[in-house]
């Protein structure tokens, strides 16, 4: 009877039985490398403890510098990663649609590729001085490559059967491109803007440890001239959350934006 | 004799495979009256999705003619509704959203594309108008897919295997309804199959088509009466067909086997 019972509740919520399990998994990994970090600390490796970590995160957020280099990375991070997910939506379409426009932009995009946008700061920064611009410049050239060949690929694998259909359904050009090829790649632009974020979010940091007067990576660098580790732990920390919350917020907007997907 | 409403006039269809040509469709003609029901049989590599793209205007011919109401064929037209064996919805809009994908092509005002409700309801999809087509059956999804190509007015319907990738048991019903809405609203119908019993059940005539080169081999008429049901599929006259049909098939793949 118990057995039975247990069953039943099993198969009446499976999805948050299990997803609850993974939130504890979750919790008891996390708890379990903060323990032994501090661990660690205790045990004479040349660590700050997390209570030495959290305190420098305290006066930090109070005397306004971890709120000023947070605003100086994530203006420079978004405005990059927005610039280059929109040239890079723009060009792949164009690259999909347009054989004229492929062969024209594909050997161009190809050779940057395999160049990562940082070799490029030097130059750039000779280029455009060492304002605002030259960063927010290499991280759009890093969102932008990583988001363009993923929307290419979206253009052209649209379903040529979806396309027919529009077709004998009286569309023309126009609409079987924004009404079929712009919802159909939807989910292929969604990988790359994903790839875009995270390639954008590593340029910035590098970017700032580089030539910057504010910024997280600027941050942790100066506190690497004083020997001052736990300014450089917040640093990291606050990276790697800020990271995590906004590929969170990108993959539930993308969530929605192709829930009419079928293998979900 | 009134102009026939589909006219197949020596039409080619000639691929290049490598150096080689491959002869899809080698010098085909045929004629289907208004409001006929034409099914096209034949084993794979015959042609019929072919020709029926060609009076799709999807493909075009590398000879000869094909007309619809006396013109040629040069694109695909709203007059022509054509239904996908993958079904082809576009999956990010609903039931009814898909069934009015033509009508917004076509600028029909939004009051009158009511029309689209009419539709849903005769295929009997109105409890999931506004569902997404991953939540549906795949006969479910055929029935929309039928609902959007009705919606636009077409005359003439060209359904390439529709019900080919589903089971069994839901093909027969398909079969039915298909029957039951042409009944109530008569269209001009090439129906591609490759199921003998299928074939048979639906038609007016049907047409055998064999391959290498693609071309029709025998023109069956099916002088049985509509409305069709299950006690005809089971009757001797049914049977008598069904077999001739499925002899017209079989035998000229026995006669092609040897010569490969």
């Amino acid at each position: 009877m118990a057995v039975i019972n247990a069953d039943a509740t099993r198969a009446a919520t499976p999805r948050t039985r299990k997803s609850r399990t993974f939130l504890v998994l979750n919790t008891v990994s996390v708890v379990a490398g903060v323990t032994i970090w501090w661990g660690l600390s205790l045990a004479g490796l040349q660590f700050p403890s997390p209570a030495e970590v959290v305190a420098a995160g305290w006066t930090m957020i109070q005397d306004g510098t971890l709120v000023t280099d947070v605003g100086a990375s994530l203006g420079r991070v978004l405005a990059g990663f927005v610039l280059g997910s929109v040239a890079a939506v723009l060009v792949g379409f164009v690259m999909g649609w347009y054989t004229v426009a492929r062969g024209l932009f594909e050997p161009w995009i190809q050779f940057f590729r395999t160049i990562p946008p940082l070799a490029m700061l030097p130059l750039v920064l000779v280029l455009m001085g060492i304002g605002e611009s030259p960063k927010i410049f290499v991280i759009f050239l890093a969102a932008f490559l990583a988001c363009v060949i993923s929307t290419y690929q979206g253009v052209v694998s649209v379903d040529r059967t979806l396309i027919n259909a529009g077709r004998v359904l009286g569309a023309g050009d126009g609409t079987i491109f924004a009404r079929v090829v712009v919802p159909a790649s939807t989910p292929f632009i969604l990988v790359g803007m994903r790839v875009g974020l995270g390639s954008a979010w590593g340029t910035l940091v590098a970017a700032e440890l580089l030539a910057a007067q504010a910024g997280l990576g600027h941050r942790m660098q100066s506190a690497q001239l004083y020997y001052d580790l736990p300014t450089i732990f917040v640093g990291i920390i606050t990276i790697g959350v800020l990271g995590l919350i906004m590929d969170r917020l990108l993959m539930l907007a993308g969530g929605k934006l192709t829930a009419w997907q079928e293998n979900r | 004799m009134s102009t026939p409403k589909i006219s197949v006039r020596d039409v080619e269809k000639i691929f290049p495979v490598g150096n080689e040509e491959f002869v899809a469709l080698g010098g085909v003609s045929l004629d289907i009256a208004d409001n006929e029901f034409v099914t096209v049989v034949g084993p794979s590599g015959c042609g019929k999705s072919t020709l029926l793209n060609i009076l799709a205007g999807l493909e075009k011919p590398t000879g000869g003619t094909a007309l619809v109401d006396g013109k040629p064929v040069s694109g695909p037209g709203p007059e022509r509704g054509v239904i996908f064996q993958q079904y082809a919805l576009f999956p990010w809009l609903t039931v009814r959203e898909n069934v009015e994908f033509g009508m917004r092509t076509a600028k029909v005002p939004g009051d009158e594309r009511r029309r689209a409700e009419h539709f849903i309801r005769l295929v009997g999809l109105e409890q999931f108008a506004d569902a997404l087509p991953k939540t549906l059956s795949g006969g479910m999804k055929q029935r929309c897919a039928i609902a959007r190509a009705y919606a636009v007015n077409p005359s003439i319907l060209l359904m390439d295997e529709p019900f080919g990738a589903l089971d069994a048991l839901t093909r027969v019903r398909l079969q039915e309804q298909l029957l039951e809405t042409w009944s109530k609203d008569r269209r001009t119908v090439m129906f591609i199959t490759h199921d003998v019993d299928e074939a048979v059940f639906l038609a007016n005539r049907v047409v055998v088509m064999g391959a290498r080169p693609g071309r029709i081999v025998e023109v069956i008429d099916v002088d049985l009466s509509y409305p069709r049901d299950e006690d005809m599929r089971l009757s001797p006259e049914f049977g008598a067909l069904r077999n001739r049909v499925w002899h017209s098939v079989y035998h000229q793949r026995q006669i092609k086997e040897p010569a490969q």
